[in-house]
């Protein structure tokens, strides 16, 4: 786990998103890309989704509420989301 | 009598002995071993009695993809395993979208459990007790709800006739077979995947077991520990597994030119309504299953060649049920307890054992108890021993009893 304090570049965040959807949902890293919907282009169910949010929290250091976690329907949400609260 | 025709067409498993019913019926067959010395840390950090297990020769993980292994309970895991194994058995394709091989809307699925997910909740559990909410994880309830298994094959196989779960312990699977033929009977469906998995090793249940006494000992000597009507049997070893058949109506597998492993034409349930754990000390359950599975089937107690026995290998349980055999059936029938090879697989073992069950008709042939080498003089049947005995065979009865006094004959023919 990062420690909380720590600032992430773009690129470091869609890495470790990218590892997290892989380890949760089976997505390849490669498919985890800025433009894609995590339920339409994924196919990530809203369960996954809670999971991916927690495994994000450890490791970026951020509190994503459940009705921040709503918002976030692209990867690019989540980069965005996490950019602003690392 | 039943008055719609249902065969057998698909079998599968995963078991102790072997990660699918080839793999299975083989070692039984040839007299092999699948009970193991349970070398556990909690074993010893309980200092628990029994030492003894029975675990899946194939872990369901090597089998089943990462990512859906990781959203489903161990139990849930090899229901599916042997679902998908039975179906492809079977002769169907794994359905999609776009091709449906039998219309979903007939097609059922009845596979029993005797304790569901409790690997899940404690897991789960502890999870909570140490690192708080945020660690539980979101699939905790339907990975330890009981209709967890049947739940997942349903979706995997697109099954909308029915989705059906029985909890009568060690009964549950052969009571889910019987559930599956009556779901045919009445017309709600034409295909059900039928059967029964547990998987609850854990310290938990092996302590609660130990507690009621009702586990083997004999910690020296695994591979002889569970020895169902010998004279020195001394409980039963806890295993884990999944078995699962595909019951299909007579005409629906003709008309697609199914190989058919046999029929199954009758079953008897009962309750002892007596004692939570012991059995009825006259057997009157056990022998009114058997009494009314012959009669379902229109045959009269001397057709019945075999037994495959519920045996565990407990003192009082193994003579109890051979006695109900003898009042039953008679002193002709062949007896044989798998147990003695692979252990007692809770839900799954009604559904694995009605497969051998119906193997010994399908391939003439009963498989050998193992460690029987006195046997018990009150049991008073030919409980085949030393090899697996070539006989033919027209009808065979599966015994499956259950914790709570369930009593499940199931009455198999050839095709």
């Amino acid at each position: 786990m990062q420690p909380m304090s720590e600032k992430f570049s773009d690129e470091q965040i869609l890495e470790g998103l990218g590892e997290i959807v892989e380890e949760v949902a089976g997505v390849s890293p490669d498919d985890v890309t800025a433009d894609k919907s995590f339920v339409d282009d994924l196919d990530i169910d809203s369960l996954s989704m809670v999971e991916i949010a927690v495994q994000a929290e450890d490791r970026f250091g951020v509190k994503i509420p459940d009705d921040e976690l709503a918002n976030l329907k692209t990867v690019g949400d989540a980069l965005k989301y996490v950019s602003a609260h690392s | 009598m039943s008055n719609v025709d249902v065969v057998i067409t698909g079998l599968g498993a995963t078991t102790p002995l072997g990660g699918d019913v080839s793999s299975t019926w083989d070692a039984l067959l040839a007299g092999r071993n699948g009970i193991r010395a349970n070398t556990t840390d909690w074993a010893e950090r309980y200092d628990l009695p029994a030492r003894l297990h029975a675990p899946l020769a194939v872990e369901p993980t090597e089998v089943l993809p990462r990512v859906q292994a990781r959203r489903l309970d161990r139990c849930e895991q090899i229901a599916l395993i042997a679902a998908r194994q039975a179906w492809a058995d079977a002769g169907y394709e794994p359905p999609t979208e776009e091709h449906e091989p039998v219309d979903p809307d007939r097609l059922g699925v009845s596979i029993g459990t005797g304790i569901g997910g409790p690997l899940t909740l404690l897991d789960q559990d502890d999870l909570l007790e140490e690192h708080g909410l945020r660690k539980v994880s979101p699939l905790t309830v339907p990975m330890l709800m009981p209709n967890g298994p049947a739940a997942h094959v349903g979706i995997d196989l697109r099954a909308r006739a029915g989705v059906h779960t029985v909890a009568s312990a060690c009964a549950s699977g052969a009571e889910g077979i019987a559930n599956a033929y009556q779901m045919i009977q009445n017309g709600r469906a034409d295909v059900v995947i039928a059967g029964g998995a547990d998987a609850c090793i854990h310290p938990i249940t092996v302590a609660g077991f130990c507690q009621s006494r009702t586990l083997s000992t004999r910690n020296d000597a695994p591979e002889r520990a569970s020895r169902p009507f010998d004279t020195q049997r001394d409980g039963f070893v806890l295993g884990e597994g999944a078995g699962v058949v595909v019951l299909e109506r007579a005409e629906h597998a003709a008309a697609r030119g199914a190989r058919v492993y046999g029929r199954i034409t009758g079953y008897g349930m009962t309750a002892d309504a007596y004692h939570i754990t012991g059995n009825h000390p006259d057997g009157i359950g056990q022998i009114r299953a058997m009494e009314q599975a012959v009669r379902m089937g229109g045959l009269s107690p001397a057709d019945v060649g075999h037994v495959n026995a519920h045996a565990t290998s407990t003192v009082v349980g193994d003579v109890g049920e051979a006695a109900a055999i003898r009042k039953a059936l008679g002193e002709h029938v062949l007896v044989t307890a798998p147990k003695s090879s692979f252990g007692h697989l809770v839900g799954g073992a009604g559904a694995v054992e009605s497969i051998i069950a119906l193997l010994s008709i399908y391939h003439s042939v009963i498989p050998a108890t193992r460690n029987l080498e006195n046997l018990d003089p009150k049991v008073g049947l030919d409980v085949v021993a030393g090899e697996a005995r070539k006989v033919e065979l027209t009808a065979a009865i599966n015994n499956s009893f259950g914790f709570g006094g369930h009593n499940v004959a199931l009455l198999f023919t050839a095709a």
